[in-house]
């Protein structure tokens, strides 16, 4: 559902809007341009179960690649280059220091543990400044012990009022963090709500059989 | 005969070598980038065409398709082209012959890179062209270099086959004095100079190997 939103898959059919804004409709003919579509896309970020960071780059130039691309387009952007770099990186450094990563800046990706390299890819999503910040099970590849460190993080957005949406196995975490959980089963949302009720009040059958095989 | 002139005698057909060689770097290197983009593109008219030259290239010896195009031409339209030109007949095969290896190095190297990558690239709001100069190319250029190092090597050794429409290379330059003054040994000299330039060849992909080993992926 992440990938279709994303529009890294196309949807079979109907609609879906982020934002009150249709980003896909199956029913309608009208192409969206490439400008749209990535408009579009960039309302919100995704950050990868496999990270898929850049191995070439540093981790600061992984988080300001993508930004200073875009700021090429800015109509006054020969004439400020310099200066729009700078706040760029000043900006992505701030970022960094938020999933705690200040020391890192120059480091490449393969010389990070799985967990630095996740952290990595969330501030490389947040510097797009996305609206909704999309998780596609951030832990999947990750031992427990580095699974704490990605949670944290989200936890620390999640008190700063980032909208997040996360796909994940870890129900405790969803549990604890959420204030919305949907339970989905084969494709098909099984039950939704707060997670007080979809948890604790009123389990569906189908999500109690996935807690006690979890467990 | 003296070394020395022995010696310059075997430099002015290694200058012929080194010509081929240069040569045909310089218009295989980009040449082979269009057949492997041919060859991955989906639509059947640029693969298709793409992918039976390679087959054709890659399946016949080099030494016939240097006869092939020397001769065809005046064979064929009673017009031989090539008869002022020996060199100019050997530099389009060789062009022909090594782009075709290298858009399969390319190819191979272009797919290795995993579609995670161009996947972040898309939702970073990159466009395609951004992705490929800025996040794909790099790797792939990392994970080509072994295998051209090779190739690059190979075709250093492979500029001796002109001799068979008499071009005068450093091997044909050394048969010579076979022929003329009955010695054999500039023959084995040769090596020596297929060795040294080789081993410079070596020594500069080493380096490169070396500058792009700050990153694994």
């Amino acid at each position: 559902m992440l990938r279709c939103i994303n529009q890294l898959e196309t949807a079979d059919g109907g609609i879906i809007r982020v934002n009150e804004k249709t980003v896909f409709d199956a029913s309608s003919s009208e192409k969206l341009t490439k400008k749209q579509k990535r408009d579009n896309q960039l309302q919100v970020g995704l950050v990868f179960q496999s990270f898929n960071l850049f191995p070439q780059y540093t981790v600061l130039a992984n988080v300001t690649l993508a930004v200073k691309e875009l700021a090429k387009e800015r109509p006054n952007y020969k004439e400020n280059r310099r200066q729009i770099n700078e706040e760029i990186e000043n900006n992505a450094k701030k970022i960094l220091e938020r999933v705690g990563l200040s020391d890192k800046l120059s480091s490449y990706p393969c010389e990070l543990s799985g967990g630095q390299q996740q952290r990595v890819s969330i501030a490389r999503a947040m510097a797009l400044e996305p609206k909704i910040l999309f998780f596609d099970e951030p832990t999947s590849a990750l031992d427990p012990e580095l699974t704490g460190e990605i949670l944290k993080v989200i936890k620390k957005l999640a008190s700063e009022n980032m909208t997040m949406v996360i796909v994940t196995h870890e129900m405790a975490f969803a549990e604890a963090v959420s204030t919305k959980v949907i339970f989905m089963d084969d494709g098909v949302i099984n039950s939704c709500g707060k997670p007080q009720e979809v948890f604790r009040l009123n389990p569906t059958e189908r999500l109690k059989e996935f807690l006690r095989n979890y467990e | 005969m003296s070394f020395f002139e022995i010696t310059l005698a075997l430099f002015q057909g290694f200058f012929v070598t080194l010509k081929l060689f240069g040569l045909t770097l310089l218009f295989a290197l980009p040449l082979g980038f269009l057949i492997a983009f041919g060859s991955m593109s989906k639509y059947k008219l640029f693969s298709l065409p793409s992918k039976t030259f390679v087959w054709i290239i890659r399946g016949t010896p080099l030494m016939l398709q240097i006869i092939v195009v020397f001769y065809v031409p005046g064979i064929l339209f009673n017009y031989p082209i090539f008869k002022d030109d020996r060199f100019l007949a050997a530099l389009i095969t060789f062009v022909i012959n090594y782009a075709a290896y290298f858009s399969e190095i390319y190819r191979g190297g272009i797919e290795s890179i995993p579609r995670g990558q161009y996947e972040a690239g898309q939702v970073l709001g990159l466009t395609k062209t951004q992705t490929f100069f800025k996040v794909v190319l790099m790797q792939v250029v990392k994970n080509i270099l072994p295998p051209m190092s090779n190739e690059i090597i190979t075709l250093v050794k492979d500029t001796s086959l002109i001799r068979v429409i008499a071009i005068v290379e450093i091997i044909k330059a050394a048969e010579r004095f076979i022929a003329k003054e009955a010695i054999l040994w500039p023959l084995f000299y040769t090596g020596v100079f297929y060795l040294l330039f080789c081993g410079v060849l070596t020594l500069l992909f080493n380096y490169f190997e070396k500058k792009l080993d700050y990153y694994k992926t």
